[in-house]
């Protein structure tokens, strides 16, 4: 646990009024707070140690007792006693008592919520935050998670049971979800503090390539291998598609790259039951290649014919 | 009065300790949504979320009328320009080799 530097997190040097104190924490507030940043998890955690920060240097005993103490704040108690003794003996303790140098924010973490504070504010201050003044109500942090899908998943919706932090959390996964779409679930953040709301959970889709199929919105491509004998004479081909095989019919003198729209073989679009994206399929000719020697006296004999 | 899906006004601001005419005032920027029923102002529950929101920023940050209008306008920008990068990286994806 490392010693944090309060007037530092707010930018105003030791000797701040009350004013300066407001003034910055009124203008990092505004750039970190949660609403203002969605989805942000460096600004909710900025955003707390500014509200510690100004907890701290707002209330003048905190204020008093943290500048006291500074960076010494882990041997306070047995400082205050030692001056006890020295103050009765005519005694001094606290010359060279420096503080508020910086040691940095490493072991800072572990924020539970919007009222939550570091280790070292408890050990200096007590659990509980608040003691005087406006009782704040802090909205809770936002949760953060995502959930793995592949392309067979989305056909339509679906729902699932996820645990995080420990909750079981049932949510609804809608059809045609799209690859980092992002849903939120209200309340199931962080809890708030002094009456704050909960924060909300952000769930997003991750749903990585297929190697089969791309897609742009609810229509899919794929790409189909068609040899040339099929695609000169025409014939049939049967293809996989993500709602099970389908037999295609293949006209006569069909070109590589030609596109055949499968109408409703893509795809659910979002949010609008009923209606499928489409399957475009692109056939790739295949030529032959290794011909043996009489394939090869055929095809020069077709190609004299032209 | 409880309406289903309704929240009363009143009930809303002494909750959450704001001017009654703080609602009409977002209301009359066209900021939230309300109904009144046999006079009484009435939030529907679809627009909770945002106007707690907007109670947030006013109380914590102390932003006025004008401010929320400014920020929520730019809130749904960010939002409408994300949601847009993001389909169109889904679509660049098309384009990339296996």
């Amino acid at each position: 646990m490392a010693f944090i530097d309060y007037y530092k997190i707010l930018g105003i040097d030791k000797n701040a009024s009350d004013k300066d104190i407001k003034a910055a924490y009124r203008k990092m507030a505004r750039k970190y707070h949660p609403d203002l940043n969605p989805n942000d998890t460096e600004a909710n955690k900025k955003f707390q140690q500014i509200n510690e920060a100004n907890e701290v240097l707002s209330d003048a005993d905190k204020r008093k007792k943290y500048d006291k103490y500074g960076e010494n704040w882990q041997h306070g108690e047995e400082h205050e006693k030692y001056a006890q003794q020295q103050r009765a003996q005519g005694g001094n303790a606290y010359s060279g008592f420096g503080g508020g140098k910086s040691q940095g924010f490493e072991d800072y973490g572990d924020f539970g919520g919007g009222g939550d504070f570091s280790d070292f504010f408890n050990s200096m201050f007590g659990g509980g935050g608040r003691s005087s003044g406006k009782q704040a109500k802090y909205r809770g942090q936002d949760f953060n998670a995502e959930l793995q899908l592949s392309l067979r998943d989305i056909l339509a919706s679906q729902k699932q049971t996820l645990t995080v932090n420990g909750k079981n959390i049932r949510l609804t996964i809608p059809a045609g979800v799209e690859n980092g779409q992002t849903i939120k679930i209200k309340g199931h953040g962080g809890p708030g503090a002094n009456g704050g709301p909960a924060g909300d959970l952000f769930i997003k889709f991750n749903i990585p390539p297929d190697p089969d199929f791309k897609r742009d919105g609810a229509n899919l491509y794929q790409n189909v291998q068609l040899d040339l004998y099929t695609a000169v004479l025409g014939g049939e081909v049967t293809i996989d598609t993500l709602n099970g095989k389908v037999k295609i019919k293949v006209a006569p003198g069909t070109q590589n790259g030609t596109i055949v729209k499968l109408k409703g073989k893509g795809l659910p679009v979002y949010k609008q039951e009923g209606q499928q994206g489409d399957l475009l399929v692109t056939y790739q000719v295949k030529v032959p290649t290794n011909l043996s020697e009489k394939q090869k006296e055929l095809f020069t004999e077709l190609s004299k014919l032209n | 009065m409880t309406v289903t899906g309704l929240i009363g006004a009143l009930e809303f601001c002494t909750y959450h300790g704001v001017e009654y005419t703080f609602i009409h005032s977002l209301h009359d920027a066209g900021l939230i949504e309300t109904r009144i029923i046999k006079s009484e102002l009435y939030i529907p529950e679809s627009e909770l979320q945002k106007l707690e929101k907007m109670v947030r920023l006013h109380q914590e940050l102390e932003i006025n009328l004008a401010g929320i209008e400014s920020i929520f306008h730019l809130l749904t920008r960010i939002e409408d320009l994300q949601d847009e990068a993001r389909k169109l990286r889904n679509r660049v994806n098309r384009f990339e080799a296996d």
